[in-house]
């Protein structure tokens, strides 16, 4: 669980990327395990999308250190590159050519002899379900399909590590279910998945291990699991008032809890006993429109951290 | 007769002319510049040749070759640039910004869309035709007053390619034709259209061929226009002739977007 | 000794830039496009074989009887001997100079270079690859321009054949020079002025008329890439090798090579930020 025992595939120490004068990642430190799926959990414009590129050796690096497999993407982009496989945000399929061409071409790039190729695509047109699609043209597809095509190619190469930028964003739940599970399917076969993700439902499902983001900087380092433990109380009560008068029966409910905070919506309490807090918010006659205890989870972590929500 | 002047066609040639507006000082600069490069490099340089060559006096009516060529750029300008607005344009309205799907879904009815397009080719004809005579003005040997109604002819020109253009571009399924389209019909009659020497040079055959495309006449027009000498026959010939095109295409353009657009 | 070891890197160094130095596969972005275009390509060559001949038929019968024989290198020949080879340079040019405008696309929306890049392949394969690509498909059109020369009669000997590796060379350096504006293109109505700026290139390059229509004005030809290419083409048709065509060979190389270094740099600049 911990992973103690993989050897670091990637370093970085006080990894910084700057746009013109605006810092998009800001010194960060971390360390990625051979075998392990690593996360970086941060809502939008963290500096994960940053952070993959300098990894994916297609962005250089401000200052600070980074190595992939002990290389310098300075020096030796091209060594690291023929080893990732890479999933950007945005999928970036050829649209001239079908699906399962898409998959030959960029086993080509990678100098993979062309009949190598063509089996290869098939067996992963398989792996991801969309065997039957293969001599399809890549705009008719869904977005999920498009996703696992995209998938399916970043592993012609047979990658050691694959990079996964926001892999599920805009799919629907059944597309999130299928990937995850070919996802965890990689992991099983040894492949190192370093993913970024503003769902922490995903981060849970597939990160041993993972780091907290936001504003450039790193908030928290660890497994799911101890995040929690170590950032928040076990259970959180979320009581919803009439709409608008939150703040005002906030003080009401004040010390009910060993923590709360106050959201537009809703007022979150954080305890180890949610039922019993409940109990309590009736004892002082606060009368809340619904109420629901719940196990405290990664986004209430990054709401301890950055005092912000993960999605808006 | 056209109906043109109902408002839905109007808006939806006004909806073009916004697009247009972001682009139309480029085109502005593009339609003087590219006719006046034309008349120098063609009218003066090949010019230089033709007229100290053995048969100018016999071949071209006593006019230099620059006079003889210029005026026929106004309507070879007209044509190719609405060949360019009705081929892609269409396509586009009904496949990448479907514009046309949107327009049919307003109270707007597929015949006034293309009483829209139509009008709105009109308008790129005359801006276009414009532009050349903008340059032939600034030229003492050709200019004439002649060059107003020459403005005229270039717009009906290029209309009467964009008419049945449309239809085509509106009717096929694919891209796939429109590059031999300019290929193997437009180019062969932009070569052959006695724009840059009398047919009279060519074999009778040719001759026909050069006949028959609708920019022969309009270029015959164009230089009747300029200096005089066309009897009023040949003007009515030329004139209908052009017309019909525009007229046949507008028809089946109708009928085609009324099909595509399901009413 | 410490600072003789730390030598200064060579001028080019900052020249060329890295991710040309380290290009190894151009060749796979040939076959990106081939895969692509190969359904296509028949339309392509008979394209490029009826062009030419509608537009030498034409200047043929209509100019043949109009205009005296010309002079060229001392030869005189007639008009449309005159006019075929600039023609070839200018089908050259433009075969070459199209193809690289869907660099612009390629870019942007389609994310081509994106995917490319990602992978083993650095910016240098990608200008390189584009710029072989153009080049032959440039030379495609060439070549089926210089068969219908042949059949109309209008190459002069077998010098001719030397006219394709030439024409081979005009097309290289405008897929360079065509390279490079589109990596300087912002969106597509600047692609308006592509054309709009290479007329005044095809219509003053002794294309039509001779150099000595120009009068005191013959000089400025030389600024002129497609007038290298035309003077070369024609010289070679006749078989005439004046020293002057080892001018416009190195013009043309030159133009190649400083197109595809500016090209690398702005492509690393736009998609490796
Ligand atoms: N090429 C770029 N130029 C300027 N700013 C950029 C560029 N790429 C990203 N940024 C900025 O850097 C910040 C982090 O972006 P990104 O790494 O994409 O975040 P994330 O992937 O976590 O959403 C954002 O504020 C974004 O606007
Ligand atoms: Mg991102």
């Amino acid at each position: 669980m911990s992973g103690s025992e993989g050897t670091a595939v990637i370093t970085a120490k006080a990894l910084t990327k700057r746009f013109g004068d605006f810092e998009a990642v800001k010194g960060t430190d971390f360390e990625v395990r051979a075998g392990e799926a690593f996360g970086f959990l941060g809502p939008n414009g963290a500096g994960k999308s940053s952070t993959m590129r300098m990894i994916g050796a297609v962005s250089p690096v401000t200052s600070g250190e980074l190595r992939i497999f002990g290389l310098d993407p300075a020096d030796d982009g091209r060594k690291i590159r023929a080893r990732l496989g890479v999933v950007p945000q945005q999928d970036e399929l050829d649209e001239f050519l079908t699906v399962k061409d898409n998959l030959v071409i960029y086993g080509r790039y990678f100098d993979i002899p062309l009949k190598a190729c063509r089996e290869k695509a098939m067996e992963l047109l398989e792996f991801v379900q969309l065997a039957d699609r293969a001599d399809s043209k890549v705009q008719p597809l869904s977005g999920g399909m498009k996703r696992r095509v995209t998938i399916a190619r970043s592993l012609m190469s047979d990658p050691e590590i694959l990079l996964l930028d926001e892999p599920t964003t805009g799919l629907d739940p059944q597309a999130r279910h299928v990937l995850w599970d070919r996802l965890y399917r990689l992991k099983q076969q040894g492949v190192t998945l370093v993913l970024t993700t503003h769902y922490m439902d995903e981060a849970e499902q597939l990160c041993d291990r993972l780091v907290v983001m936001d504003q450039g900087e790193i908030a928290a380092e660890g497994s799911p699991a101890e995040l929690i433990r170590t950032h928040s109380p076990r259970e959180v009560l979320e009581l919803r008032f009439p709409a608008g008068t939150n703040a005002e029966h906030a003080p009401k409910v004040e010390g009910v809890g060993a923590r709360q905070e106050v959201l537009p919506d809703r007022i979150l309490i954080y305890a180890d006993d949610g039922e019993a807090a409940l109990s309590e918010v009736h004892r002082r006659q606060a009368v809340p429109e619904s109420a629901l205890v719940r196990r405290s989870t990664l986004e209430d972590v990054f709401l301890r951290l950055t005092g912000r929500t993960l999605v808006e | 007769m056209m109906g043109l002047s109902t408002p839905p066609a109007v808006r939806v040639w006004e909806h073009q002319l916004i697009l247009y507006r972001r682009i139309w000082a480029s085109n502005v600069v593009v339609s003087i510049v590219r006719p006046l490069l034309y008349v120098l490099g063609m009218g003066l340089g090949v010019g230089g040749l033709v007229d100290d060559g053995p048969r100018a006096d016999e071949v071209l009516d006593g006019l230099t070759y620059f006079q003889f060529f210029a005026p026929a750029m106004i309507a070879t300008t007209a044509m190719m640039v609405l060949v360019n607005d009705s081929l892609w344009p269409i396509r586009g309205g009904f496949l990448w910004n479907r514009t046309f799907f949107s327009q049919a879904a307003s109270p707007i009815s597929p015949g006034e869309i293309v009483g829209g397009v139509a009008l709105w080719h009109l308008t790129k004809g005359l801006l276009s035709s414009v532009g050349v005579a903008v340059v032939l003005a600034l030229f003492p040997s050709t200019r004439t007053w002649g060059l107003i109604p020459a403005v005229g002819v270039g717009a009906l020109t290029g209309v009467a390619f964009a008419a049945p253009l449309t239809t085509w571009a509106a009717w096929r399924e694919t891209d796939l034709s429109f590059p031999n389209i300019n290929r193997f019909v437009i180019v062969p009659m932009f070569l052959f259209s006695g724009a840059f020497y009398p047919i009279s040079q060519l074999p009778t055959w040719l001759q026909w061929f050069s006949r028959i495309t609708p920019v022969w006449h309009g270029v015959e027009l164009c230089r009747g226009a300029v200096y005089g000498g066309l009897s009023l026959g040949d003007v009515v010939v030329h004139v209908v002739y052009l017309l019909a095109w525009a007229g046949v295409g507008w028809v089946l353009a109708r009928k085609v977007f009324a099909d595509r657009l399901g009413n | 000794m410490e600072l003789l070891n730390n030598h200064r890197p060579p001028i080019t160094a900052g020249l060329i830039p890295p991710s040309l130095r380290d290009a190894r596969r151009p060749h796979r972005v040939l076959e990106r496009h081939w895969f692509v275009s190969r359904s296509g390509f028949f339309w392509i060559l008979l394209g490029g074989f009826f062009e030419p001949f509608f537009y030498l038929v034409s200047t043929q019968l209509g100019f043949g009887s109009l205009i005296d024989d010309v002079e060229v290198g001392g030869e005189l020949v007639s008009y449309v001997h005159f006019v075929a080879p600039a023609l070839l340079a200018a089908s050259a040019m433009n075969g070459a100079m199209y193809e690289t405008m869907n660099v612009f696309f390629r870019m942007t929306f389609d994310k081509t270079y994106s995917s490319m890049l990602a992978t083993p392949m650095t910016a240098g394969d990608v200008v390189l690859g584009d710029v072989f690509w153009a080049t032959i498909r440039g030379g495609l059109y060439s070549a089926a321009f210089l068969v219908v020369m042949a059949v109309l009669g209008m190459t002069s000997s077998w010098w001719g054949l030397l006219l394709l590796p030439a024409s081979l060379l005009v097309s290289f350096a405008f897929a360079g020079v065509g390279m490079a504006i589109a990596t300087f293109i912002r969106s597509i109505e600047d692609f308006e002025y592509v054309p709009t700026a290479m007329l005044p290139m095809f219509l003053f390059s002794a294309t039509f008329f001779p150099a000595s229509s120009y009068g005191r004005f013959e000089w400025v030809l030389n600024f002129s890439p497609l007038y290298h290419g035309v003077a070369l083409l024609r010289a070679l048709n006749l078989g005439q090798f004046p020293p002057s065509i080892f001018t416009h060979v190195v013009v043309l190389f030159a133009l190649a090579g400083l197109s595809i270094v500016l090209s690398a740099h702005r492509i690393e600049r736009a998609l490796l930020g």
